[in-house]
C-alpha cells in the first residue's frame, strides 16, 4: 500500500474523525487513516429508525449499516461510537426532501445530509473532540493547490461524488479529508478484502438511504400527503389532456407513468404545484438555456465568460456552460446547448476541468427558445 | 490516546465488583447442588442460600421471610407493582423498569429542585384513590434524595400500599422498609459490589406477595425459577464488606470535583444541588454541550462518565429526570452524571476535571469563532 500521509495533510498521530456509514467506502477510508498511524474516532450516525423501514423481515442493509460499521471499528481496533441523529436528520433533510417534493421541486437530499449533518453537526462534534480532521468515504480529491485548497474530481471518475460536495465552504474543506478519493472503486474492495474487513462485499449504498425499497413516494405521503392528491396533466397551452396520481411521482424531464396518448412523446415540462399540475409538452417545448442558481457556494467563482463544465442532475453527463455570479449568492448558468430535464430544487454545480468550483440550486429555468434569442443581446451587452 | 490507567466515574451505571463477593461467587459456582434437592448436596445448597438469606434481611432489617431473591432491580420493582389490585401512582422521575411497566399511572410530579412534590402528591393521592404508590429512595440520575417517609405517610393515610425503588441507594442509605415506612422496598446487587443479575424484593413483616412467575414454589412460592445462587452469596457478601464503607471521604471528592467544575465553566449546573444527593452521583448540566459530545470526549481520554440512565440501544434520549424537573429539551441533553465510589481517588477526580477542561475550552473556542 502506498504511503499516503503526505497527501492526508496531517501531522503524525493526529485524531481523525472518521464517518463510518457501515458500507466498503468509509470502511476502507478508517482502515487507511488507522493503517498510517492516526488516532482514528470511528463514528457512525443514525440517521433513521432502521427498524421503521424493514419490510417482511426480508434481511434490509440499511438495518445493518450500524452493526457493519461496529463490526469494521473492531476488526481494526479502533474507537467508535453510534451518535443518535434521529431528530435533526428528519428536519433537516427529510422534512426538507418532502417539502421539495410538495413545492414542485425535485431534491437532493445526499446534499443536504452532506451540508446540514455531516459537514456541520459532525463537523463541530469532531472539533469539539479536538480532532484535527473529519475524513469520509467519499469519492472526491482535497489537492493543495498553488493558491490554496481545492477539491478535486474522483480519480475514479465513474464513482464522484464532488457534486454532493459543493456546499463545502474553505473553513470545511480545510478540516475534511477523503482518503480514498484517489482510489479506484476496485481497489477500494480490494484493500478491504486484503485487511479481511466483513463489508468487502458489501453490495453499494443507494440513493434515499432512508426511504423504504428507494420508493420516495411512501416518504412524501407520510409527511406531505397533499403532494399525493390527484390532478390534472395539462398541456403548455393549459388543455386538459389526464389526470395523474399526485405532483410528487413526477420530475421535469419524466416521460414514465404519464399515461396520456399523445402523437409524440410528451415529456413533463413543468410541475405547478400551486395548482397540483403537471405541465407536459413535447421533448423541444422542455429544453432549457439557462437556469437561475440561488444559496449558491463557491470555493472558486467561475470566470466571467469562462465555459465551465456544469451538471444540473447528478446522474448526468457534464455539459459546458457560462455562469454569472451575483453577490447577493443567486448565479445565472447559460448552458451552451439546450438541456432536457432540468428540474428546479436539483443542484447544478460547476467544474474548472477536474476542479469543483462550486454550485447552487436550481430555483427556475429558461426555456431554450427564449434563452437562444437572447443571446445576442448578451452579447452586445457584454461586449 | 490516553496512556495512563482508565477512569472510571459510572459507578451508578454497575459498581466493581468487590473482591469479598467474587470469592463468595466463586465459591459457589465450584459446589454442586440444587437448594430445591433433597439429598445432601441440595441441603447444602439450601443452607448456603438461606445464610445468604439471612445476611440480606440483616442488611436491611427485614425477617429473612421478608427477602425474596430476584434476577435484579428491573424485576424487583414489577413483582411490586404486580401487588397492587387498583390503580398505581408512580413519581415522574422513576427509572424505566417502573415508568414503561406501568405506563398509564398517574405520574407524581418533582419540585425544580429535583424532589417528589408531596403537596402534589397528597392532591393525586385523593384524587386516584391508589391501590399502591411508588417512589425512588433516591434518583439514579441527579441522586437527590427523596422524601420517601413523608410520601409513605400520605399514601398510607389513604390506604395505599408503598413500594420504594432503593436500587441506586442500597449501601448507601438506611433501606429498611419499617423505617422507609414502605411495604416492599427492591434492591439491586451490582450496584452495590455484588455482582449483575440479582436482586431482592424485600418485604415488610405482614405483606404478602402474589407470585408473577410461578412455577416451582421457590422463594417461598413467591418467585419460581432456581434461585442464582452464586449470585446470591455474592449478594450477600457485597453487602457485609458494603456496610462497612465510610462515605464521607467520597461526600467530599464530590464537593471538591463541583467546586472545581464550577470554577472551569461558572454557567454550569449542578442537578439537585439545592437537596440532599447520594454522596456518590454529580449530574452536571452545561447547555450547548451536548452529553454525546462530553461522553465521546471523555471516553477518548479513558474517562467513563453517562448521560443520566444506560439505555441498551445506546440511544441518547433526552433524559426523563431533567425533562421532570423542568428543564428544556435542550438542556437535558446535555448533562452528564459523573458518580464515583469507594474506590475513587483524588488523581482520578483530577484526571476528569482536566479532560473536561480541555474540552470545554475547545467548545468555548469554536463558540466563539
Amino acid at each position: 500500500m502506498r504511503d499516503h500521509s503526505a497527501d492526508l495533510d496531517l501531522p503524525p498521530g493526529a485524531r481523525v474523525v472518521v464517518a463510518m456509514s457501515g458500507g466498503v467506502d468509509s470502511s476502507v477510508a478508517a482502515a487507511l487513516l488507522h493503517r498510517l498511524g492516526f488516532e482514528v474516532v470511528g463514528v457512525t450516525l443514525q440517521l433513521y429508525d432502521q427498524r421503521a423501514i424493514r419490510r417482511d423481515g426480508k434481511s434490509c442493509c440499511a438495518g445493518r449499516d450500524v452493526e457493519d460499521a461496529r463490526a469494521v471499528a473492531e476488526r481494526l481496533g479502533i474507537a467508535h461510537y453510534v451518535l443518535d441523529f434521529e431528530e435533526r436528520f428528519r428536519k433537516a433533510v427529510i422534512e426538507d426532501f418532502a417539502d421539495s417534493y410538495a413545492a414542485g421541486r425535485t431534491p437532493v437530499p445526499c446534499v443536504r445530509c452532506n451540508e446540514r449533518i455531516k459537514f456541520r453537526d459532525l463537523f463541530d462534534f469532531a472539533r469539539d473532540l479536538g480532532a484535527q480532521a473529519l475524513a469520509t468515504g467519499h469519492y472526491a480529491q482535497r489537492v493543495r493547490g498553488p493558491h490554496g485548497l481545492e477539491l478535486h474530481r474522483a480519480f475514479d471518475r465513474a464513482r464522484d461524488q464532488s457534486y454532493f460536495l459543493f456546499t463545502l465552504s474553505p473553513e470545511q474543506l480545510a478540516f475534511v479529508r477523503f482518503p480514498i478519493g484517489h482510489l479506484a472503486k476496485s481497489r477500494v474492495r480490494a484493500i478491504a478484502a486484503e485487511l479481511g474487513l466483513p463489508v468487502a462485499d458489501k453490495p453499494d449504498s443507494q440513493d434515499l438511504c432512508f426511504a423504504p425499497d428507494r420508493d420516495h413516494v411512501r416518504v412524501v405521503a407520510a409527511l406531505r400527503p397533499e403532494a399525493l392528491a390527484p390532478g390534472e396533466i395539462v398541456d403548455q397551452a393549459g388543455r386538459v389532456l389526464g389526470r395523474h396520481e399526485g405532483i410528487a411521482r413526477f420530475t421535469v424531464g419524466q416521460r414514465r407513468g404519464l399515461k396520456v396518448a399523445a402523437k409524440v412523446p410528451l415529456y413533463v415540462t413543468a410541475i405547478d404545484a400551486a395548482r397540483s399540475r403537471i405541465v407536459v409538452g413535447p421533448r423541444r417545448a422542455g429544453l432549457v438555456g439557462a437556469v437561475r442558481l440561488t444559496d449558491c457556494s463557491w470555493l472558486a467563482a467561475p470566470e466571467v465568460g469562462e465555459v465551465v463544465a456544469v451538471k444540473h442532475r447528478y446522474n448526468e453527463p457534464a455539459v459546458a456552460a457560462q455562469i454569472t455570479c451575483a453577490a447577493d449568492g443567486t448565479a445565472r448558468v447559460r448552458f451552451v446547448e439546450p438541456q432536457a430535464g432540468v428540474a428546479p430544487g436539483q443542484a447544478c454545480v460547476a467544474w474548472r476541468e477536474s476542479r469543483l468550483l462550486g454550485g447552487g440550486w436550481i430555483a427556475a429555468t429558461e426555456p431554450w427558445a427564449v434563452c437562444a434569442a437572447s443571446c445576442l443581446d448578451d452579447a452586445h451587452a457584454s461586449a | 490516546m490516553h496512556t495512563s490507567a482508565p477512569v472510571y466515574l459510572d459507578w451508578a451505571a454497575t459498581a466493581p465488583v468487590l473482591p469479598e463477593a467474587v470469592a463468595a461467587v466463586a465459591e459457589a459456582l465450584r459446589e454442586v447442588g440444587n437448594p430445591a434437592s433433597v439429598h445432601a448436596f441440595g441441603r447444602r445448597a439450601r443452607a448456603r442460600l438461606e445464610a445468604a438469606r439471612r445476611t440480606v434481611a440483616r442488611s436491611f432489617g427485614v425477617d429473612p421471610d421478608g427477602v425474596v431473591f430476584t434476577s435484579g432491580g428491573t424485576e424487583a420493582n414489577q413483582l411490586a407493582l404486580y401487588q397492587a389490585r387498583g390503580p398505581i401512582l408512580v413519581t415522574a422521575i422513576e427509572h424505566s423498569c417502573i415508568l414503561e411497566a406501568v405506563p398509564q399511572a398517574p405520574r407524581i410530579p418533582v419540585r425544580a429542585a429535583g424532589v417528589v412534590d408531596l403537596a402534589a402528591a397528597e392532591r393525586l393521592i385523593f384524587e386516584h384513590r391508589p391501590a399502591l404508590v411508588a417512589c425512588q429512595l433516591a434518583n439514579n440520575e441527579t441522586g437527590a434524595i427523596q422524601p420517601v417517609a413523608e410520601l409513605a405517610r400520605l399514601a398510607r393515610a389513604h390506604g395505599a400500599r408503598v413500594h420504594v425503588d432503593a436500587v441506586q441507594a442500597a449501601g448507601k442509605l438506611d433501606c429498611a422498609p419499617e423505617a422507609l415506612g414502605a411495604d416492599t422496598v427492591a434492591v439491586s446487587a451490582h450496584k452495590l459490589g455484588g455482582p449483575m443479575g440479582v436482586g431482592a424484593l424485600l418485604a415488610r413483616p405482614g405483606v404478602a406477595l402474589i407470585p408473577r412467575q410461578p412455577g416451582g414454589g421457590q422463594e417461598g412460592g413467591r418467585r419460581a425459577g432456581t434461585p442464582n445462587l452464586p449470585g446470591i452469596v455474592g449478594f450477600a457478601a457485597a453487602l457485609e464488606r458494603v456496610a462497612r464503607i465510610d462515605w464521607s471521604p467520597i461526600a467530599a471528592l464530590r464537593a471538591q470535583l463541583e467546586a472545581d467544575v464550577r470554577r472551569i465553566a461558572p454557567e454550569l449546573v449542578i442537578v439537585a444541588e439545592a437537596v440532599p444527593r447520594l454522596p456518590t452521583i454529580s449530574c452536571l448540566l452545561l447547555e450547548g454541550l451536548t452529553a454525546e459530545t462530553q461522553l465521546v470526549a471523555l471516553d477518548l481520554e479513558g474517562i467513563a462518565v453517562s448521560a443520566g440512565a444506560a439505555c441498551s440501544s445506546g440511544k441518547l434520549a433526552p433524559s426523563h429526570v431533567l425533562l421532570a424537573m423542568g428543564y428544556t429539551q435542550a438542556q437535558a441533553r446535555c448533562a452528564i452524571r459523573v458518580s464515583l465510589g469507594w474506590s475513587t481517588g483524588g488523581e482520578e477526580i483530577a484526571r476528569f476535571l482536566v479532560a473536561w477542561e480541555h474540552l470545554y475550552k475547545r467548545w468555548r473556542a469554536r463558540k466563539a469563532a
